[in-house]
């Protein structure tokens, strides 16, 4: 039986596309790590058969922290599995609405409110009442609603609500999903969250009831695409912020071994694609608006990743004389039996590595030899040189973009703030393999992420809660405002920036703490705050300011001792 | 699926930490909510719509088309470098084929802009357009150019810049002179001895609405672009033609912008003055970026917008329709016009007194060029402003033929240094720029 001092061990699971890897942690650090098979046909399965192989011959009661990271909503939306919703979206001037549409049932409707939150033509209620009966009639249980700069004015998405609530199982409204301008992600956040809704519920639920069947009285954390988590019943309201978290699980796993004040590039090398992300001060770099997925661009807050098809398991193929690398698998490596030549193949011929038949490698790696008309080492290095190269550039080319970002002030644009990472982290299956060439070939500092194989897992088990607060204040109408947060008050003339910064994080530190949060890991920061003197006629009138405030993604601190323990 | 026609680029630099001064219209606001409009919009989520960071222009992008007095740095902020740099740009990203057309959505404008700059003059320091255009004819294999001002002031900057140059072609729609600031652009101002007809002012009657402006590109600018053909169009795209501008008395509308955009087909706009910055500039943006990238525009609307409210009277649509007669007799008769003008002389002169609004400032010019057939003529001018300096600035264009090479070098080498503060060469062929100070 593994002993722990304290009641403090806590279990991370990620859902990968081949393997589901699940680590228990304690302050020891890691006492024990489980590979099993994903079976994506039954999540259910997989993730039930990974906790309980973890926790054969632990007492449940020390476990104090679940952190999940599934695929389910990701694989549904993906391989378009999604059930049917009603959205009623209320659009007012602009791009026409039926330019956004993201299913069957989706009517545009009436009423409109402008950029300050103004209403310019209200709700028809009997339209609404009309959708209502249509929706109800084709056996619609699940609903979207958004406005226009509902973030603004969240009234209209409210009315429809009253009218539709007691006619459907769940309602989202677009101002509650985020608090960011964007009318078009609006529209396709609130769908896949109605969406995935009754497939992320049952599931969870189901877990949940298994867990406290075993005697797991712990809440369940859900691991979001930021490298943040949130409790298991704030994600109900939100289950679209389960979508992609796989990534965010490596990067956050390979954030204990990141260096302080430099910027570094992780490399999840799996055996199917490569994930790359950068880390600055051991804090990942966001995505600007969203995560864009199965054809939506959303408003979804996410690391900025990049997913390539190429890996260990990449199939190699010789193409008109040329070494072609990916972004297929078609198993393993030959030296694990593997019916094709793979990087991971290429490693074998070049390097001294154990549990493996680097006679079959060989073989392989001979029919690529001919084909390019060179010897097999040869052909070896031209594979891994090759692999390495393009894993490199794509990194550039993230970073690039990274680097150009607008910005909208001659501040920010002197200051020019450019990436530069000039450490590597790799982390996957194969990932000492390719360490030492990726050095060579960029010339940076490359280091394996400690417990590789299962960083994921780790990563997963170690994120602290996140999430952000989007405030305004217009003191000529003589409101501030978060509608996300349903948080709405009038103000006086005299208020300030500094006020609608300390309102932005009170907000932010009541929903941290309700998604689950320790009070100990708030680690607050302001993302934007911005004051405009708003100018009538040559007189001022009133000041127009615009807060977002953000929970930084980073590691628990609890658990840094475990983490050290790691390295 | 949304996706643009034409792939698209746009610069948005709203400078949202720069104004003129705390309460002029040029302020930090002004674009802030044009970017609440365009981001709920998802504008950049487009396909084929992209965003660009703007570039910033060297002191030597601003010296190949300005003489700044006494030095590009005194009058300008770095806001005016990333403005250029913005235009500059979308006008790089067009040619080197990154992009089909540009917008380039920045702040401070700059089409009051004149080629000698001693201060600002309509909230304008430096000519973000002409040093985009002279940047790009430098860089790249492009000649002719022609840029049609839809702002509701007369650009009388850019007409300044280009007034001798017949490679571009300048067409002015604005308010009439005798009703707004800056009070010139007539059918009258054509262009100069080497260039007569390469300018074009369209003064339009108080109150012109959609009918008049789209009528006036459909029938005047669009038959004189056919016969120049120019390499590249460029639209000053000012938005204060709008029936709620707070500075003007036009009756244009986002429509109206958008259909006018739609039909002009500009390879790269500028933004150039708007000030109704809550009712116009969110709508009217939105419906130039989606004309340019050739996606329907027809729901984007003013809140309040209601064609019959400002339709133009039938004076002002026959007043129109003889305007554009007029015009279009001047761009054919244009030869016969220069001929007349030049008669024989070898040099031609223009005396000025220029105003500066913004700095309150007088300029007294006395500009002499050499009439020439074979280039755009060397250009002489003596300059002196209420601040007490006193110039002379001498241009070579550039295409200059060897006798206007060699009169530009000689008014330049045996200027009487003791008379000027300080002399100013501008020598395009070899993209050269010299000051020498007293
Ligand atoms: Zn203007
Ligand atoms: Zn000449």
């Amino acid at each position: 039986m593994i002993k722990t001092k304290e009641n403090s061990m806590i279990v991370g699971l990620d859902v990968g596309g081949t393997h589901t890897d699940v680590v228990l942690l304690g302050n020891e650090g890691l006492l024990k790590e489980i590979k099993v098979l994903t079976d994506s046909s039954d999540l259910y399965r997989t993730v039930l058969t990974g906790l309980e192989k973890l926790l054969e011959g632990v007492e449940p009661a020390k476990i104090n922290r679940i952190v999940l990271s599934t695929t389910l909503t990701t694989n549904a939306i993906v391989q378009k599995k999604l059930p049917q919703v009603g959205m009623i979206v209320s659009s007012g001037p602009g791009i026409d609405p039926k330019f956004f549409c993201t299913n069957s049932h989706y009517f545009a409707v009436s009423g409109s409110i402008d950029h300050r939150g103004r209403e310019i033509e209200p709700v028809d209620k009997n339209e609404i009442e009309n959708i209502s009966g249509i929706l109800k009639n084709e056996g619609i249980r699940n609903i979207g609603v958004v406005s226009k700069f509902s973030v603004r004015n969240p009234s209209h998405e409210l009315i429809i609500n009253e009218i539709l609530k007691d006619s459907f199982t769940k309602i989202f409204l677009g101002h509650q999903i985020s608090g960011n301008l964007n009318f078009s992600r609006r529209i396709a956040t609130t769908y896949l969250n109605a969406a995935v809704y009754p497939l992320h519920k049952e599931f969870f639920e189901a877990v949940n009831k298994s867990l406290k069947e075993k005697g797991l009285m712990v809440p369940i954390h859900i691991l979001k695409a930021d490298g943040g988590t949130m409790s298991f019943e704030s994600s109900i309201d939100s289950p679209g912020r389960t979508i992609l978290s796989g990534p965010a699980a490596s990067v956050m796993g390979s954030i204990a071994s990141a260096p302080d004040e430099e910027e570094s590039l992780v490399l999840d090398i799996g055996g199917t694609t490569t994930d790359m992300a950068v880390l600055i001060n051991r804090i990942p770099v966001l995505e600007p608006l969203g995560i864009r997925l199965g054809g939506y661009k959303t408003l979804i807050r996410s690391l900025e990743t990049r997913s390539i098809g190429l890996g260990g398991d990449s199939v190699v193929k010789v193409e008109d004389g040329k070494i072609n690398i990916g972004p297929e698998r078609a198993g393993p490596a030959m030296a694990y039996g593997g019916p094709v030549p793979t990087p991971t193949d290429a490693f074998f011929v070049m390097k001294h590595i154990k549990n493996g038949d680097k006679k079959k490698s060989i073989e392989g790696l001979k029919s690529i030899a001919k084909g390019i008309g060179t010897s097999y080492e040869n052909a070896a290095h031209e594979i891994v040189d090759q692999t390495c190269r393009k894993i490199l550039e794509e990194a550039q080319d993230m970073i690039n973009l990274i680097n150009r970002k607008p910005v909208y002030t001659i501040h920010e644009i002197k200051e020019g703030y450019h990436v530069k990472p000039k450490k590597i982290i790799v982390l996957g299956g194969p990932a000492p393999h390719f360490a030492e060439y990726l050095e060579k070939l960029s010339g940076y500092k490359v280091s394996v992420a400690p417990r590789w194989k299962v960083a994921n897992a780790i990563g997963a088990a170690l994120a602290r809660t996140t999430c952000e607060v989007t405030l305004f204040a217009d003191t000529e109408q003589k409101i501030v405002a978060a509608p996300e947060e349903r948080f709405s008050i009038s103000v006086k003339e005299g208020f300030t920036k500094d006020d609608a910064v300390e309102k932005a994080f009170d907000l932010l530190k009541q929903k941290a703490l309700q998604r689950g949060a320790n009070i100990d890991d708030l680690e607050m920061e302001i993302l934007e705050d911005l004051q405009f003197n708003m100018i009538r006629g040559f007189y001022t009138t009133g000041k127009n300011i615009r807060i977002k405030v953000q929970v930084k993604p980073g590691l628990i601190h609890e658990y840094e001792s475990i983490a050290e323990r790691l390295l | 699926m949304l996706r643009a026609k034409y792939k698209t680029g746009l610069v948005f630099f709203p400078a949202f930490d720069w104004a003129i001064s705390p309460t002029h219209p040029e302020r930090e606001e002004r674009l802030l909510y044009t970017q609440d409009q365009v981001f709920e919009e998802g504008l950049f989520d487009i396909d084929g719509i992209q965003e660009l960071k703007p570039d910033i222009v060297t002191i030597k992008d601003v010296q190949r088309v300005h003489f700044c007095v006494p030095d590009v740095e005194h009058v300008t902020t770095e806001s005016h470098f990333i403005s250029a740099g913005g235009a500059k740009r979308i006008g790089m990203a067009v040619l080197d084929k990154e992009i089909e057309r540009g917008f380039a959505l920045v702040r401070p404008p700059g089409h009051h802009a004149m080629r000698v700059v001693h201060g600002a003059r309509g909230f304008c320091n430096v000519n973000i357009e002409a040093i985009m255009i002279e940047y790009l004819r430098e860089a790249y294999n492009i000649d002719k150019v022609a840029i049609v001002d839809t702002d509701c002031h007369h650009g009388d900057g850019t007409q300044d810049i280009y007034w001798h140059d017949p490679y571009t072609l300048f067409i002015s729609i604005h308010q009439d002179g005798r009703t707004l600031y800056p009070g010139s652009g007539f059918p009258n101002e054509m262009g100069g001895p080497n260039a007569v007809g390469a300018t074009i002012n369209i003064p339009l009657p108080p109150h012109t609405s959609e009918e008049g402006f789209l009528y006036v590109i459909k029938n005047v600018v669009l038959p004189i672009l056919d016969d120049f053909k120019p390499d590249i169009i460029i639209n000053s795209a000012g938005q204060d033609n709008h029936y709620s501008d707070p500075i003007t008395n036009m009756n244009f509308s986002a429509q109206g912008y958008a259909a006018l955009t739609s039909l002009l087909k500009p390879d790269i706009a500028v933004l150039e003055g708007g000030y109704s910055i809550e009712g116009a500039l969110p709508y009217v943006n939105v419906g130039i970026i989606l004309a340019m990238a050739g996606i329907d525009y027809s729901k984007v609307k003013e809140p309040n917008y209601d064609p019959d409210s400002i339709r133009q009277t039938p004076e002002i649509t026959s007043y129109i329709k003889k305007l554009g007669e007029e015009i279009l007799i001047n761009w054919e008769q244009k030869g016969k016009i220069e001929e007349k003008i030049r008669g024989a002389k070898e040099l031609d002169e223009r005396d000025r007194n220029i105003f500066y609004d913004t700095d309150s400032l007088h300029e007294k010019q006395k500009e002499t060029i050499r009439v020439c057939s074979d280039c755009s003529g060397a250009i002489r001018i003596d300059s002196s402003s209420d601040l007490g300096s006193h110039i002379l600035a001498i241009h070579i264009p550039r295409k200059a033929c060897r006798d206007c090479k060699g009169l530009g070098y000689k008014w330049y080498d045996t200027a009487d240094a003791s008379k000027y503060d300080m002399i100013f060469l501008q020598d395009r062929t070899e993209n050269k720029y010299l000051t020498l100070i007293e």
